[in-house]
């Protein structure tokens, strides 16, 4: 369970951070008036739909750093055998990568009102999100031809679940992406879309994070780091 | 962060706070069905929540006719004894506890107490809602597939959750499970909401310190629960696949009914760090906002500002957090490691302390108060006695030593009955009696709520207080029939006859109060917008029940804490949060 702590840990972090700004020292039952609260001072620009996002991407946090829990004590039972991880995975990876990098791109067109730029980058992020899943697919393939199927033993059932689970994700976002083209598509003014691009871009890049710490563990890298962390705990 | 108290000279500036773009009805469906306006949904909510606890209920009357006249009902065998066990404590830990809290209260109060038009993500809150019904549905849907719905308990520990001679084996697991899913699915879309609305539409004035502490808890919960459910998600997949696909997340190699099975090499243990990874914090999901209404009752029906504002603050805050590292304490007959005991058994006790700083700054608050003997205001006593009580048993199975030999006896379920059985329940009868009358303008029938309210207390203690007696007698929990036990003396037998009689009389007072709720929404007194007299925003609305928007024109503004009673020298004994301070008003600067 330790991922999953250091995690929460992370989480309690920037909640007592945030909560330090509260004036949680504040006697309320002495001050009267109208009070102008830290949201109007800073944070008035953050719109709710940014902050729901980031508790989202906090609860999608949760839910990896706990199957990555589950996956670092399971590795440790004898019947464990490591896959072969497919040389396809780090195609697929470059691709996820640049479509994060186009999103960016339409982010960033976004900002300098560039409605062409938009679409170029939405269109380029939004299709190599596409071939990234098919390239999953494909990898799933392969691994079944080649006789590593679901339950033959738990590193694969694991491969399978947690690839699963990110691609679902990321086809998640796909529908955001393709709500907000269809928007640029009938007109929209990019004023309008600014936020929606941002938030595309800002899970994009969560996602691409979620795959290379997936990518570090299916591929057996982060194993001395697993250990490293399992022996703080014992 | 800079603090400015407003000037008072220069007048007040508008309400500048973000206008939520409101959805408008536009026929009936969309109004009161598929709508988007959260009073409607959180009524939503607490029906169907309700609803299924209703059948919860029927199921623990059906255990207690087992338990107390064991061999005398011939349609309830060790099977079905089974599968209603698991059924109640599913459906009261989660269906309709956390759903109640969080979707029921959680829904109407937030946007009320925090001056807010509505939820800032309607169409998401409204999908939450049938999100939720869709899993009520599945789970109730498991009483009718083949083989009945699963009896493994409502942990659903692997391996004995999905292999034969578990009941519900076939598909009552499957549909568990499902079920489990789509709840997560739902809860966070609407746990998404109530967090981005307490932290961004708090109107004008409303510091988080301003805040009533129902807020405080539902907000924490919902944090808190946000952060622990994907821990149950994580486990309901992988033992999903375990059962549907043959994988072997959980599961050992073992034989069943003579035949070596196809799993191999799982770990149990793992599923269970898991599911009490969620587990644990699901406790307090529930306790929180208990605490949190109880604060607020207390404080308006003693006429008296609670006490120590900030330490329960503080408090809430610190159980939250604690809470994700006690989850092993419910492991400590699974073979844990005895330094895991000991770390887990320390953090449990240490729990201990804020938990005992709110019931003491409950007590002070009620101290010297004018304390007015209300419906709403017994059963939060009520709460305060049960949860000291369930508490108190807690600080026992929290200690290695001592759990030990308590495990899997009575004196657990007596343990847990009270701390997160009655005392919630309590703070949810304490909260609709209180708030009843915003949500539908009538009071709730006072003789009839009185007659609710002693019958379920002196009820609940006749049932669960006898049964930790049973437990230090060694009485096993989930046992269809005890038989002749040579630990077991023949006035256990007529103790828990007892108990199952009181049970049965507990139940049929819910249904006064369901009557109660239906008579009193037709013929109930009228109410006007503030009975109580209580201070925070939700009574300052103006119309009652809340219109569409909840304010008028205007979003309120705060000048004050949602405590101020009793106030030295005020006109009335409670002064309203958005009334301007005595200087401003007197300028006329504000009507």
């Amino acid at each position: 369970m330790s991922a999953i702590l250091l995690f929460m840990a992370g989480i309690a972090a920037i909640a007592g951070w945030w909560l330090s700004q509260q004036r949680l020292t504040a006697k309320p039952w002495l001050e009267e008036g109208v009070m102008v609260d830290l949201r109007e001072e800073g944070t008035a620009s953050l719109p709710p739909a940014k902050i729901g996002l980031g508790v989202f991407l906090a609860v999608v946090g949760s839910l990896f750093a706990l199957f990555i829990s589950a996956y670092s004590m399971r590795m440790n039972m004898v019947d464990w055998r490591t896959l072969p991880v497919p040389a396809l995975l780090w195609f697929n990876t470059a691709v996820l990568v640049l479509s994060s990098v186009a999103l960016q791109g339409a982010h960033m067109a976004a900002r300098r009102s560039d409605v062409d730029g938009v679409i170029v980058g939405l269109c380029v992020g939004g299709a190599s999100a596409v071939i990234f899943l098919i390239g999953q697919l494909l990898a799933w393939r392969e691994l079944s031809v080649a006789g590593y199927f679901l339950a033959s033993n738990p590193a694969n059932s694991f491969f399978y679940l947690i690839t699963a689970v990110h691609g679902l994700h990321l086809m998640g976002g796909l529908v955001a992406l393709g709500r907000t083209t269809a928007k640029v598509w009938h007109g929209a003014a990019v004023t309008e879309l600014r936020l929606s691009v941002e938030l595309c871009a800002i899970y994009w890049h969560f996602l691409l994070l979620v795959w290379l710490v997936l990518l570090g563990l299916l591929t057996g890298w982060t194993d001395n780091f697993v250990d490293i962390c399992r022996q703080l705990l014992t | 962060m800079v603090d400015v108290p407003f000037d008072t000279v220069a007048g007040i500036p508008p309400a500048e706070v973000g206008e939520v773009e409101l959805y408008h009805p536009r026929s009936w469906w969309t109004r009161y069905v598929f709508s988007q306006d959260a009073k409607v949904i959180a009524v939503q909510y607490s029906i169907t929540a309700m609803s299924i606890g209703m059948v919860a209920l029927v199921l623990s009357w059906l255990m207690r006719l087992q338990l107390g006249f064991p061999g005398t009902f011939s349609f309830i065998d060790a099977n079905q004894y089974l599968q209603f066990i698991t059924m109640h404590g599913m459906i009261m830990v989660i269906y309709l506890l956390t759903a109640l809290f969080l979707g029921g209260f959680g829904n109407y109060l937030i946007p009320l107490m925090v001056g807010a038009r509505d939820m800032v993500f309607p169409y998401v809150n409204m999908l939450s809602y049938w999100v939720y019904l869709l899993a009520v549905l599945v789970l109730a849907a498991t009483f009718f597939v083949p083989g009945g719905p699963t009896g493994a308990g409502w942990t659903l520990y692997p391996p004995q959750a999905i292999l034969s001679g578990t009941p519900g084996q076939d598909w009552g697991i499957i549909f568990m499970l499902a079920s489990l899913i789509l709840f997560i699915i739902g809860f966070t879309m609407g746990g998404l909401n109530y967090v981005v609305t307490v932290l961004q539409a708090r109107t004008r004035g409303l510091t988080l310190m301003r805040l009533p502490l129902t807020v405080w808890g539902i907000f924490t919960a919902t944090v808190m629960a946000l952060l622990a459910f994907p821990a149950l998600f994580v486990a309901s997949v992988m033992l999903l696949l375990d059962r549907l696909l043959g994988t072997s997340f959980f599961m050992p190699t073992l034989v069943e009914m003579g035949q070596l099975t196809k799993y191999g090499g799982g770990s149990p243990i793992l599923f269970q760090h898991l599911f009490w990874f969620f587990g644990h914090p699901e406790v307090y999901i529930v306790a929180l906002p208990a605490f949190g209404i109880i604060s607020d009752l207390i404080s308006v029906h003693a006429r008296k500002n609670i006490f120590g504002y900030r330490m329960m603050v503080w408090a809430i805050v610190a159980i939250g957090a604690l809470s994700f590292v006690v989850w092993a304490h419910h492991m400590y007959v699974s073979g844990m490691h005895p330094y895991f005991g000991f770390f887990f058994a320390t953090t449990t006790l240490i729990i201990a302390i804020p938990t005992a700083i709110k019931v003491y700054n409950w007590v002070l608050t009620l101290w010297r108060g004018d304390i007015h003997l209300t419906v709403p205001m017994l059963f939060a006593l009520a709460f305060i006695i049960t949860f000291v009580n369930g508490g108190l048993t807690g600080l026992f199975l929290g200690n290695v030593v001592v759990d030990v030999p308590l495990s899997d006896t009575m004196f657990v379920v007596a343990h847990f009955h009270m701390v997160m059985g009655i005392a919630p329940i309590m703070a949810v009868f304490g909260g609709i009696y209180h708030w009843y009358p915003k949500v539908t303008g009538r009071m709730l029938n006072e003789v009839l709520g009185r007659f609710h309210f002693w019958v379920s207390f002196l009820g609940a203690y006749a049932i669960f207080f006898p049964m930790h007696y049973l437990g230090l007698l060694g009485m096993p929990r989930r046992y269809h029939d005890i038989g002749e036990t040579v630990f077991v003396p023949a006035s256990a037998h007529d103790l828990n006859a007892f108990m199952s009689v009181a049970a049965l009389i507990v139940g049929f007072a819910q249904l006064v109060f369901l009557f109660n709720v239906i008579w009193s929404l037709f013929k109930g007194k009228e109410a006007g917008g503030n009975p109580w007299g209580a201070a925070s925003l939700e009574w300052q609305t103006p119309e009652t029940p809340p219109g569409h928007g909840n304010w008028g024109k205007e979003l309120p503004i705060v000048y004050r804490w949602a405590y101020d009673y009793s106030v030295p020298g005020a006109i009335r004994d409670f002064v309203p949060q958005n009334e301007p301070p005595a200087a401003l008003s007197a300028q006329g600067a504000h009507p």
